[in-house]
Parts: C-alpha cells; structure tokens; sequence
C-alpha cells in the first residue's frame, strides 16, 4: 500500500516539523509563568502570617531560587520522560490530572461538535440552496443570534429553561450525579464506558448531564459552520460541473449531496479544525458554568492560584491537539478532493 | 413552416438587474429538424449560448422566458424542461471540459449517474453500458482508465468523456455549446469528427453553437447566424457563403481566418536580407521535476523586425519555450543569445534587473485573467513604464501611457476602468500596449488570441500586424492556429513533444509540407468545401491520442 506508505512519511515529517513549534510554547509559556506577578511559596505558604523564612524555604524546596535556564532545563528534561510536574493545587502530578479530565473536556466538545455539525450542514444545504429567500434570512438571523450571545449567557438561559422551569434535565452539576455508580475505567468517556460495561441507565444519566453543556458549545460555533457551509456551497454551485448535472437530469438530492456538498467540503473542513481547536479552549466558561471537570476550569484554577505546572501542562497540551486536528483535517482534505497533492 | 424536432418560436428572453433590465434574445426563432445538424453562429453575447439553455431549462436566476415559445416533439417545454427530458431526451455538451466535470468524481461513475437518473438497470449492465460508451467516443484504454479523475485527463479527452456523457441515454437532441473551444487544431477536429459521426449514426439532431462559421459551414446542414439577440440570416452553408445578405454576415465571413488562403502579408519579403540576428537559441532543453522533457534541443534565430511562429498542439513545449526565450524560466541546458550578447545565463530571478528585459515582452494567453484585477488599464500600462522605463513625471507618463492606448486602439476613456469592466478584446489591447509601452524590440506573443472570438480576433491580429510594421518589432508568436500563423508570421516552426519537427517559410510550409506531422496538422483545419463537405467529414481521420 504505497498510499499508507505515503500517510505515515507525511505524519513522521509533520512531527518533526512542529517540533520547532512545540519547544517555542514550552519556552514561551515558561517564561510567561515567572514573569506574571504572583509567587506559588508566598500562596501556598501555611497563612497569611507566615514569615519570610518559611517562604523562603518553599521556594527552594520547590526549585524556585535557582536560575530561570536551569529551572527550565529541568522542566524540559522532565516533559521527555512524561513528567510535567507536580500540580500545587491537587497534590497530583500534572500529568495525572490531565489524563483524568481530558476525557471529560474532549466527550463534551466532540458531543458538542457532532450536535452543531447535524444541525449546521442541513441549515447551510437550505440556506444555500435558497439563497435569499425568507428561509435563508431565517437561518442568518438565527446565526447571528447564536454567535452573539455569549455562552455562559445561553447555558444560564438553557439552565433556567430546561431545568427549573420544566425539569426536563437533571441537576447541571457535572459529569454524573455522585450517587451513580461509575462504570470500569476504560476510555475516560463516560458515554462509551457505560456501553462497554452494559450499563444502559447509567449511560441516559451521563447523556442527560452532558446534554445541556453539549447544546451550549453546539449554538457557539453554529454560526462558523453554517456561514461556510453556506459560502462554500454557494461558490460550488455557480460551478460549471453543477450545471452539467442539471443537464444531464440528475436528481436534485444526488446533485446536492454528491456533486455539490462533497466538493464544498474542503473549506467547510478547515473550518471544523479551526473551530474543535477554539472549542478546547472557550470551554473554560461552559466547564465553570456547569461544573464540568474538563481540563480548562482545571487550568484556569491553577492560574489563579500562581500554579506554573498545570497551566504550562495545560498550554503544551492545547499546542499537540491543534497541531494534530491540522494533520488530520490534512489528510482528511486528501481523502476528499483527489487533487490535493499528497506531497 | 416545417414542424421539426424541436422549435424556438419567437422566444424573449430577459435578465433583470438591480435596476436594469437586459434582453438577451429577441424574438428567436428556430427549427432543427430530425438528424440534421443546425449551426447557430454569432460572436460573444449575441444570445447564442442562452438559447440553448433556454431549451434545457437551465437559465441563470436572474433570466427569465419573456415571451414565445418552445416545443419539444410535441410538448411545451417553455417554462420547465421536466427532468426526464434532460439528458434522456435533450443532452448537453458544454465548452471547457475540464470545468464541466464534477473533480472530485471519478468519470465511470460521473456516467454511471447519468444512466442511473433516467434507467433503473443493475450494476453490472451499468458498468457494461458505460464501458460501451467510453468505446463509442474513442476513449483510449478504457478498461484500465475508467477510474481516473477528470484532472488526470487531458482537455480533449474530458471532452469525449462529456460526449459520451451525454449520448449514455440515447438522447434524440444534443445541443454542443462551443464544444472545441479552448482545444488544439488536432483535438478540435477530433471531437468535431465524433460529434458529427455519432449524430449521424444514431440519427441524432445536433444543434452546433460556435463562433467559428467555418466549423459550423463545414459540419452544419443549415446555419442561423445571431447578432445581438436576434437571428439575422439562415440558410443553408453554401447559400450563406456564396451569397451572404446581412452585412454582420459579411463581416463575419470576412474576419474567418480560415475560409480562404490567406495572402501572404506585405511585411515577408523584408526580413530576406542575412543580418545579425536579434534573437539566437541553440540546442535547448528544459525538464521539469516531474521528469516531464517539455523542450528538448531545439534551435532556431529571429532576425531583427521578422515575425516567427511556433506552432505545436498542448503539451508540445511551445509555452515553456516562449517562457524560456522570455526568461521566465532556466533553461536545463543550451545557450539564448540576444543582440549577441548572452542572457540565457541570467537567472530568471535576476533577469527583471538586466538590461535586456524592457527590450524583451510578452503578451499573455489569457488576456483578462493577467491583468491584475485591482489595476485601471491606465495603471497596467503604466507599471512596466514605472519599473522598467526611463522615470517620468506624472504628466509625461499619463502622455505616454495615452500614446501606447491610442497605438492599440484603446479608447481614452477605457484607461480608468478595471478587468472586469472591459470586454475580452479590451484586455487583449490592455495587454498588448503594456507589452509595447517600453519600446521592446522583441515581443513574445503566447497564443494571444485563443480567448477571443472571431470578429475581436481578426481586429487584434490586424492590430498586431500594424504595430510590427510600425516599431520594426521582432515577434516569437505561439499559436496553435496555423492559419494565425500564416496571416501574421514570415517563417514557423513547429514542434511535437518539446522538438522541432519541420522549419520553414509559412507559404513553403503550406504548399509542400515535408513532416508527415505538419501534414497532419494541415489536413486538421477545418476547410469549407461545399461540394464534397459531407464526404471528407465522413471520411476524415480520427486522431485518438489528444
């Protein structure tokens, strides 16, 4: 399979090349830490009245009073073996923690995504194929909407609904009421877990916490999706192939999905990159909202708290999902159009 | 009136604009008869091309059936062509193959789509029928490259495969829009020669829309000539020829490149004389990455005011050589001399630093889309006067600029409008005077015509002509049209697969060709015979390699 061959050299090259990249957001975000204002000793000191030595005592036993080169060579040397630190706030290290609400972060935005995708392509297809009708100026309307109110805003408004009015949803606290029981550990995903195990009213429950923040992040990146659904399909079908098709008698289904959707796709996929990357990280004000336990609250808490280790864990973590949602959204762009090159 | 297969009867049709309205067909009214082929003959937007949409249906949102009517057998087809019809009934063949294929499909199932719309048959006599199909139009190697994405294919053979496309339902009327535009002499007769076999074969009625009056005299039964939304004269091709009535008839007649031999232009007997020449290219080579050899050891002299025309089919080499001589490309191997002096050796990067550059200008294929689309006219002559010329003031460059437009018969008032402001023959002036504005004493000219239709082309070929006599310019002209050639060029060459196959003075050329290739290219033209029309149609070789 030279095809496969082809893949997998592009990977190893793509790798190499985002190496560069990765070392300047460990560095950056190195530096970044120790600048901002804030000193971890004098926060996570016994009190408030806590003297100058003991102060100075933490911050050597934290490694704080050596030079910033060697700290960060120490930090690095540490990423090569897996180790990003120890977490000032949880007693964990980093590394764990992340491992622990990765999965949390990522079920909600990929549930999230999917929700928004089912609902954008159907509403770019008619919004495009009736270009300025009343249903397109519906459908733009909508969009604006959705991209304006901010999401902390419609998860409150969802909450009030769905929740207190109507109860249609249980208690937006999290992942899962603290009263079920928690299915085998085996991806992280709760979703999947519960059907792995055969725990089908355990996964409805898990279903029915994530449904709201899901709805949430799904309204904020709706308007992206449609509009370049939209654009792209429009551009699409002033094309002269479409013409072709429609002279040819096709149905007006197979000349929507096959000739015009399948080559709107490209750009449409650029914009799904783009738009998983944002996800991860506006995710922090819909986790807080919702006390969901994603790694965003988790960075945005060590922040606060002057905790480097977990911010820069946080930061490194984001660069490697960016750099490898564009790798797939590459090969992905290869499947779907035969004439990007593979080179 | 003779009721045929399928009848136009006075049809209006109108765009509307934001506040202006546009009526593109006035009262059009035409009949094609059962197997017979009707050529509908105009220049750009003389409505040809929106009759034929009409037909099918498929009008823009903007343009609307305003009146008359039309009649398919006998069902009305004015405000809606039913989907059964198209394709099954009535097929399309469009201009620009490569544009006109879904690129992200491969073609056996782009066919497969087309008989699945209109037949419900299982897959293996889908495949049977598209195999069957493929052979039909010629298509080379079908079994193996059946699978292939239109990209991979050359234009000529998308064109075959848009063909068989629209003959996979047997339909009893094709409308072929500009099918050869944009293709070369070879491949142009090629997918005429198949058009009119298959319409004769399966007793199909072709409607023939081209600008070229002499493909459409020498492959129609009757033809209607269109100006302006209206049909002004139809008959017969030989009554329309020997006794042309409207005088747009004439004129289009006369502006036919190749309805009669060409006189051999006034300025071929002046270069005779041994000179130094201006431009000297031996033995070269250039190959590309992809290991493609696009120009392999060849070698030719243009003399100082001596027009010399490359000949060749697409992919012969012509464009990378006139890319090479205009030093937008290193050569791999061989020497470009100019005035003497060498310049093959100054890289392309380096070469708009070198003296020779204002002395060396070209004119682009695609007049419209090498102007920069946010630069006046005024701004695209100016720019190599700017970069290249001596520097003027304001005043003096306006002065010069409006010179240059005057030469090419630019009126003033064109220099501050944009590309899409000005019509295809616009831009080529717009081009042309850009390439002049800095006095070059060479002027390589790539196919600078192929995007105009016939009336705009004979004006820009007379303008050309003029400004050589008038600057004693050398021009290197690339063509595929070796009747261009013959009008504009005292000498040619021509080139297959990146080598020189024959040289020599265009009229010895045409009267004694010595290659068995130039013959071939010859015998390729399309020539309007009246008498023995139908004959040397029928009979005319198929070149299958395109």
């Amino acid at each position: 399979m030279s095809m496969m061959q082809t893949f997998r050299r592009r990977i190893g090259a793509r790798a190499l090349a985002s190496l560069p990249a990765l070392l300047g957001v460990i560095v950056f975000t190195f530096v970044l830490m120790r600048v901002l204002p804030g000193d971890p000793a004098v926060y996570f000191a016994s009190g408030p009245n806590a003297g100058q030595a003991e102060i100075d005592g933490l911050r050597h036993k934290m490694g704080l009073d050596r030079p910033m080169p060697i700290q960060l060579a120490h930090y690095v040397a540490g990423i090569m073996t897996g180790d990003l630190g120890n977490s000032l706030t949880t007693g964990q290290p980093v590394m764990h923690d992340i491992q622990a609400r990765l999965p949390a972060s990522l079920e909600l935005t990929l549930t999230a995504l999917g929700l928004s995708l089912l609902l954008s392509l159907p509403l770019g297809i008619v919004s495009a194929w009736y270009a300025n009708s009343r249903w397109d100026q519906c459908i733009r309307t909508l969009c604006t909407i959705c991209f304006c109110i901010p999401p902390f805003v419609s998860a409150i408004f969802l909450i009030y609904v769905f929740y207190y009015i109507f109860g249609l949803v249980p208690d937006p606290t999290g992942r899962i009421n603290i009263f079920t029981p928690l299915p085998h550990d085996i991806t992280g995903f709760l979703l999947v877990d519960f059907l792995l195990t055969g725990d089908p009213a355990g996964w409805r429950e898990a279903a029915g916490q994530l449904l709201l923040p899901a709805v949430t992040m799904a309204l904020f990146v709706l308007s992206p999706l449609t509009r370049m659904t939209r654009a792209s399909l429009l551009t699409v079908m002033n094309s002269d192939f479409i013409r072709t098709a429609r002279a040819m008698g096709l149905p007006t289904w197979r000349i929507v999905t096959v000739y015009a959707l399948r080559n709107a796709l490209s750009p449409i996929l650029t914009t799904i990159g783009i738009v998983f990357s944002t996800m991860l990280g506006a995710n922090v004000l819909v986790e807080k909202v919702f006390s969901w336990p994603g790694v965003a609250s988790y960075a945005l808490d060590a922040l606060v708290a002057s905790d480097y280790a977990p911010v820069q864990g946080f930061i490194l973590l984001m660069a490697i999902l960016f750099i490898m949602v564009n790798l797939l959204v590459d090969i992905l762009q290869g499947l779907v159009d035969p004439r990007v090159s593979m080179e | 009136m003779m009721r045929g297969i399928l009848d136009i009867d006075a049809l209006n049709v109108r765009f509307t604009g934001r506040n202006s309205h546009f009526d593109a067909l006035r009262g059009v009214s035409l009949s094609l008869e059962q197997g017979r082929i009707l050529g509908v003959v105009g220049e750009s937007g003389s409505g040809k091309s929106v009759t034929g949409l009409s037909v099918m249906g498929l009008l823009p949102q903007q343009a609307s059936i305003t009146g008359g009517r039309i009649r398919f057998r006998d069902q009305d087809i004015t405000a809606r062509t039913p989907r059964h019809l198209r394709g099954a009934s009535i097929a399309m063949v469009f201009q620009n193959p490569h544009a006109a294929l879904n690129p992200t499909r491969r073609i056996c199932d782009q066919l497969s789509d087309v008989i699945q719309a209109h037949e419900s048959l299982d897959r293996g006599a889908i495949r049977q029928r598209v195999i069957h199909l493929l052979e039909s139009v010629n298509f080379p190697d079908v079994s193996r490259r059946m699978g292939v994405y239109p990209h991979e294919l050359s234009g000529g053979l998308c064109q075959r495969v848009m063909i068989a496309m629209a003959i996979a339902c047997s339909p009893s009327v094709i409308i072929a829009d500009e099918p050869t535009t944009g293709l070369d002499v070879l491949t142009q007769k090629a997918v005429m020669d198949l058009l009119f076999r298959l319409s004769r074969e399966r007793a199909m009625s072709m409607m023939l829309i081209t600008h070229d009056l002499g493909l459409a005299a020498q492959y129609c039964d009757s033809i209607a000539v269109m100006q302006k939304g209206t049909v002004v004269e139809s008959g017969s091709p030989a009554n329309i020829f020997s006794n042309p009535q409207h005088a747009y008839t004439q004129r289009l007649i006369e502006a036919c490149t190749t309805m009669h031999p060409a006189q051999p232009h006034p300025a071929g007997k002046t270069t005779s004389r041994k000179r130094r020449p201006l431009l000297e290219v031996s033995n070269l080579r250039k190959r590309y990455a992809n290991g493609h050899l696009a120009v392999d050891d060849v070698s030719f002299t243009i003399a100082p005011g001596e027009s010399l025309g490359l000949i060749g089919e697409s992919g012969s080499g012509k464009s990378t050589l006139s890319r090479l001589v205009g030093r937008l490309l290193d050569p791999d191997d061989g020497a470009i001399s100019f005035e003497g002096r060498s310049i093959g050796t100054i890289g392309a990067h380096d070469f708009f630093r070198a003296e020779q550059r204002p002395h060396i200008q070209l004119v682009f294929q695609d007049a419209a889309g090498s102007l920069n689309p946010r630069f006046t006219a005024f701004d695209s002559i100016a720019d190599p006067v700017r970069r290249l010329g001596p520097a003027r003031d304001p005043g003096a460059l306006r002065h010069h600029v409006e010179k240059c437009a005057a030469d090419v018969g630019l009126a003033p008032a064109l220099l501050d409008r944009y590309p899409h402001q000005l019509s295809g023959g616009q831009c080529a002036r717009v081009g042309i005077a850009r390439a002049i504005s800095v006095d070059p004493k060479l002027l390589i000219l790539d196919e600078p015509t192929a995007a105009l239709d016939v009336l705009a082309q004979s004006e820009i070929l007379a303008l050309l002509e003029r400004l050589r006599r008038e600057k004693g310019m050398s021009y290197l002209f690339v063509s595929h049209d070796l009747h261009i050639v013959r009008m504009i060029c005292d000498r040619m060459v021509i080139l297959q697969n990146g080598k020189i196959v024959e040289t020599g003075n265009c009229e010895e050329v045409f009267q004694n060709p010595r290659a068995p290739y130039t013959a071939q290219l010859l015998a390729a033209i399309p020539h309007f015979r009246p008498a023995s029309q139908e004959a040397a149609a029928a009979t005319g070789t198929e070149f299958a390699g395109s």
